[in-house]
């Protein structure tokens, strides 16, 4: 494929970008769910 | 009804007439805030060496010096606030904050307008602009407008910004994207008046127009924003 | 068990494992299946997540002003309104950055400079940097009313602000622009396959987005709660690591 670096650069800068969110995200949430009381978690 | 206009009248000039008199007092834009635009200036005549480029660019030159020195102008009329929590005592006291923002934003427009003619001076003695008196009108216009829409976000992000920690590196954050269509217009329009790379005045209409829905839209937005914005 | 669950219930998870799949559909799609365009050959794969990036950073930003209006508006203030908003501006901050990186390799490749001073590109520059100022107003400290407040109104604002911006870069373009900059989507001719994967990766992302706004609008609840505690999670939990 021609530009295949840019291609795939730019699948991976989004793919690691987003998912290193992503990962952020859930790991915080766990880690503060881990002292939350069950108020307040509504959604549990 | 109209004693509330008319008091709400009188909140403003005494906001605006309190902050002048501080400023007054105290000479901080003359003898701080002026030299600092006009080093600037020269600063700017150093990086650019050259004439030619000089006159072309003084516009802009010109807009971003106001910029920067309009940043320490609004920090310095929100510190004058905030040092004392009179903001918080005149909110408390159930003074409308829709006038408080008119008045602060009167006394931020004046001290601007007084800043941006000397830039403007400055631009003509240093950097060798020449004006037709078409040009001038065309400036002076051009520099009310801006102003008004200057001092409007100006004042906005100012109390937003005032008592918070780490202010000094959140005003220009929130304020210079803001202010991006003003130094476009601003800057266009005073190519058309300065001349500068064969502009014509009447090319400078239509950017002071865009100006002037700038100093509408956010004078109007601000007098109802202020006050939310400018939280317990 | 409230301990184990995090942020996440059971819809979250199938909504989870949904995105997971159309993603990778749309990497086989994208990356694989689909043929390059007649006129921008290869780089037309780039699109495939350029496009819905931006899209969801419109949406984002949609929705934070959104909430923002109904926070300010409604009658008991929900502070859940205010953490959707910023959830989703903190996410929308993501996805404009990302396409903004994605978008200038793509120049790179077809206009040959990773930069032009076009208005779209200048515009969106300006909404990234906007709403990085609405992220640091969230962080100004306070308490969450005057966050939510704050913050709502600078939302509002900003909806404000960028037309204009927008409006005043494009008045400001059409002077010095001698040739226009190629229009990205304008010559594109789309086969079946190609107009599938940009589809895909509109639905894939949205989706995506709507998931990371559930998690994040309740780990933000959480901070709250523990804000309001006087409780800082942080020590407590380095203190439990210590010990253990």
């Amino acid at each position: 494929m021609e530009h295949a670096s840019f291609i795939f650069g730019s699948w991976g800068i989004t793919a690691v970008s987003i998912g290193v969110y992503a990962i952020w995200v859930i790991r915080r949430g766990r880690e503060l769910a881990k002292h939350a009381t069950r108020e307040e978690m509504p959604w549990t | 009804m109209t004693g509330a206009v008319i008091n709400k009248r009188r909140i403003a000039i005494a906001v605006a007439r309190k902050d002048l008199t501080i400023e007054w007092n105290s000479r901080i834009l003359v003898n701080q805030v002026a030299p600092f635009a006009a080093i600037v200036m020269v600063l700017f005549a150093f990086a650019l060496d050259n004439d030619g480029i000089l006159l072309r660019v003084a516009p802009g030159l010109v807009w971003l010096a106001t910029l920067f020195s309009m940043l320490v102008v609004v920090q310095r009329s929100f510190t004058v606030e905030s040092a004392d929590g009179a903001l918080d005592a005149l909110r408390v006291a159930g003074v409308d904050m829709g006038a408080i923002f008119v008045g602060k934003a009167v006394a931020l427009m004046v001290q601007l307008f007084v800043l941006e003619l000397m830039l403007v001076a400055t631009a003509v003695v240093l950097y060798g602009v020449e004006m037709t008196l078409a040009g001038f009108c065309e400036a002076i216009v051009t520099l009310v407008v801006a102003t008004i829409g200057l001092g409007s976000v100006g004042t906005l992000y100012g109390g937003l910004a005032a008592g918070a920690r780490g202010r000094e590196t959140l005003l220009p954050l929130l304020l210079l994207p803001a202010v991006a269509p003003v130094l476009i217009g601003a800057t266009r329009a005073t190519e058309a008046a300065f001349g500068s790379g064969g502009a014509t005045v009447s090319e400078g209409w239509p950017w002071i127009g865009l100006l002037l829905v700038f100093a509408v839209l956010f004078s109007a937005v601000g007098t109802v924003a202020f006050g939310p914005l400018v939280d317990e | 068990m409230a301990g184990q669950s995090g942020t996440g219930t059971s819809a979250t998870r199938r909504l989870g494992i949904l995105v997971i799949f159309l993603l990778a559909t749309l990497a086989l799609c994208g990356l694989w299946f689909s043929a390059e365009d007649v006129v921008q050959g290869s780089t037309v794969r780039i699109m495939y997540v350029h496009v819905p990036s931006i899209w969801t950073a419109y949406i984002a930003f949609g929705l934070t002003a959104l909430c923002s209006g109904v926070y300010l508006s409604g009658k008991n203030r929900s502070l859940a309104w205010d953490r959707v908003a910023g959830a989703s501006g903190e996410i929308g901050v993501l996805f404009v950055a990302v396409s903004l990186v994605t978008g200038s390799m793509w120049g790179r490749l077809t206009w040959g400079t990773y930069w032009v001073w076009d208005a779209r590109l200048t515009s969106t520059a300006f909404l990234f940097i906007t709403y990085v100022g609405y992220l640091a107003v969230r962080q100004l400290g306070g308490t969450h009313r005057q966050r939510a407040r704050r913050s709502s109104v600078l939302a509002l604002l900003a909806i404000l602000e960028i037309p204009l911006v927008h409006f005043s870069v494009t008045l400001w373009r059409s002077l010095h622009q001698e040739a226009t900059v190629a229009n990205p989507n304008a010559k594109v001719e789309l086969d079946g396959l190609m107009l599938f994967s940009l589809f895909l990766g509109l639905v894939a992302f949205t989706m995506l987005f709507a998931w990371l706004v559930l998690h994040r609008q309740r780990g933000m609840m959480l901070e709250d709660a523990f804000s309001d505690r006087g409780l800082d999670v942080a020590i407590t939990a380095r203190r439990n690591e210590a010990g253990a």
